[in-house]
């Protein structure tokens, strides 16, 4: 029994290594001081670093990210939150279906529904690239504010809502000193799963690119087939520890049942 | 609650996503049955007859299939490690899991350019060993996209069976041994039929994010098409907006004639009905 579990253990030990190893070692090559991008490095030096900041296009392509997820996150929110508490304080017929219609973008192969958006949004509906690419990022964000939202409001007891009320509050004025005070950890939460989506999103992106429009992973898809130097290393770790940093704050927030229940 | 008040709630977000979403979706689906002389599916018949196109659309599946399967083989046993240790090692672990999911695409795929390369690690270490004389070709081929791919959505499976291995009841597998079972029978007879509702749920999310990824078939492919980004070149690069309607509409398909087969398969299989 005991060599069994020492077997298993082995075993997902590897699978981690396999999991982890490239990240360490993607981490470990941003050091280098050469030009060509090698592992293990041969001199230490943090001069990829610095490269990062000297590359114009990266600086524009990270204001257009971070300007698109939280404008997108602003949106998803206000047309979110309000669906969110719909759903989760009344029953009615029908409520199944609207719940599967929030979730349905995430159901959409995200490289189709970046075409759908180019020839549709940007051709037919003829709305500026920075526009369409606005409104792409908070189709893809809502139904990751929807869901976190909603399992947060499950867990409100919706009795001292009607507390509220019956001692005079106003419908909207309950909703705003009681009910969102409480659920505030989950929009917070909700709003750094939607933010990291966004921000990394490339499938709609990636056709939303026009002269000084593009975001922060489509200019290192077009870095990385053009130069191969350890800038995007670095790059990498910087995103590493954004995302290490969120996960941190999500999980204070929500613990980690929302990553483990699908 | 008057049913005003809750159309008024739902409203904004079932506009917004009807107009920008269900409307340029339905279109993207519409026009590819249509020329200038009416209904057609010519545009589909022309497709399946195009050994390019079927070559890709067979690459494409069995690249997701192959994904599926090592993710199933690598990620059941871990995942079922990882449900069995105690709380705060099981915390750990899942952060060490979930950490390269919320990593970016981008930086994943380029971590294996420079492990599979010419130059790269792998190669390095096999020629200094001697293994090999000249580099092995790896990386741009349908293999470096299947590794790319399980490293991508490996996570993704072990976290979806962690979360159903845990409900099984310790009680359940200490009956089963009591009344003489051996592991090897309470493994197969109670922990794998007891999972599959999660490793049928994981198997979908692993298929079909293999079958429409872009981003690592894009960087460790090379010429080597898949059927996404042979999407994005006919719509970029070729400027074919009603091939890739037609591919794009091929691929709405697949995924959800995958879902529902899977879906019908897991009420199949679950135990509990």
């Amino acid at each position: 029994m005991q060599e069994k579990n020492r077997g298993l253990a082995l075993f997902t030990l590897l699978v981690f290594l396999f999991l982890l190893g490239p990240l360490l070692i993607i981490s470990v090559t941003s050091f280098e001081g050469g030009n060509i991008l090698k592992f293990p490095p041969e001199e230490f030096s943090l001069r990829w670093y610095e490269n990062i900041f000297n590359v114009e296009m990266f600086l524009v392509a990270f204001k257009t990210s971070i300007l698109v997820s939280l404008g997108g996150n602003l949106l998803a929110l206000l047309l979110g939150v309000p669906a969110a508490y719909a759903l989760s304080r009344y029953d009615f017929k029908g409520k199944s279906v609207i719940n599967a219609f929030f979730v349905s973008p995430i159901l959409i192969p995200g490289i189709v529904l970046g075409f759908a958006f180019l020839r549709y949004i940007v051709g037919t509906y003829q709305l500026p690239i920075y526009a369409a690419l606005f409104v792409g990022h908070t189709v893809i964000m809502l139904p990751f504010i929807i869901r976190v939202i909603s399992s947060s409001l499950s867990n409100f007891d919706f009795s001292i809502e009607e507390a509220a009320e019956s001692l005079g509050a106003s419908k909207l004025g309950t909703f705003f000193t009681v009910v969102l005070p409480n659920i505030k950890s989950g929009i917070l939460a909700a709003v750094m799963i939607a933010f990291l989506e966004s921000f990394n999103n490339v499938d709609i992106s990636v056709y939303m690119t026009g002269p000084g429009v593009s975001t922060f992973p489509i200019q290192m898809l077009t870095y990385v087939e053009n130069y191969f130097d350890p800038t995007i290393s670095a790059i990498s770790v910087l995103l590493m520890f954004i995302t290490a940093f969120f996960m941190f704050i999500v999980e204070r927030l929500m613990g980690l049942s929302y990553f483990t229940k699908r | 609650m008057k049913k005003r008040y809750l159309y008024l709630l739902l409203l904004p977000g079932v506009l917004f996503l009807t107009i920008f979403m269900i409307i340029p979706i339905l279109l993207t689906i519409g026009t590819t049955f249509f020329t200038e002389s009416g209904f057609s599916i010519q545009g589909y018949l022309d497709f399946f007859r195009d050994r390019y196109f079927i070559e890709i659309l067979l690459t494409t599946l069995r690249v997701s299939l192959f994904t599926t399967i090592i993710c199933i083989l690598l990620g059941f046993p871990a995942a079922y490690y990882i449900s069995k240790l105690k709380q705060r090692k099981k915390v750990i672990m899942l952060l060490l899991t979930i950490f390269p999911l919320l990593t970016s695409p981008v930086v994943r795929s380029f971590s294996w350019m420079v492990i599979i390369g010419k130059n790269g690690v792998v190669n390095k270490l096999l020629m200094g060993m001697g293994l090999i004389e000249k580099p092995l070709d790896i990386l741009y081929t349908p293999t470096a996209i299947i590794i790319g791919l399980v490293h991508l959505f490996l996570p993704l499976i072990i976290v979806t069976l962690v979360g159903v291995m845990e409900n099984i009841e310790t009680d359940l597998l200490k009956a089963a041994e009591s009344l003489g079972a051996s592991r090897l029978a309470v493994f197969s007879k109670v922990i794998i039929p007891l999972s599959v509702p999660g490793l049928v749920i994981g198997s979908i999310l692993v298929f079909v994010g293999s079958f429409t990824a872009y981003t690592t078939p894009a960087l460790l492919g090379g010429k080597q098409r898949v059927i996404s980004t042979f999407l994005y070149q006919n719509a970029i690069t070729l400027n074919e907006w009603q091939v890739a309607s037609i591919v794009a509409t091929i691929m709405i398909a697949v995924t959800v004639l995958i879902i529902s087969i899977m879906n019908g398969l897991a009420k199949k299989l679950n135990p509990k009905g």
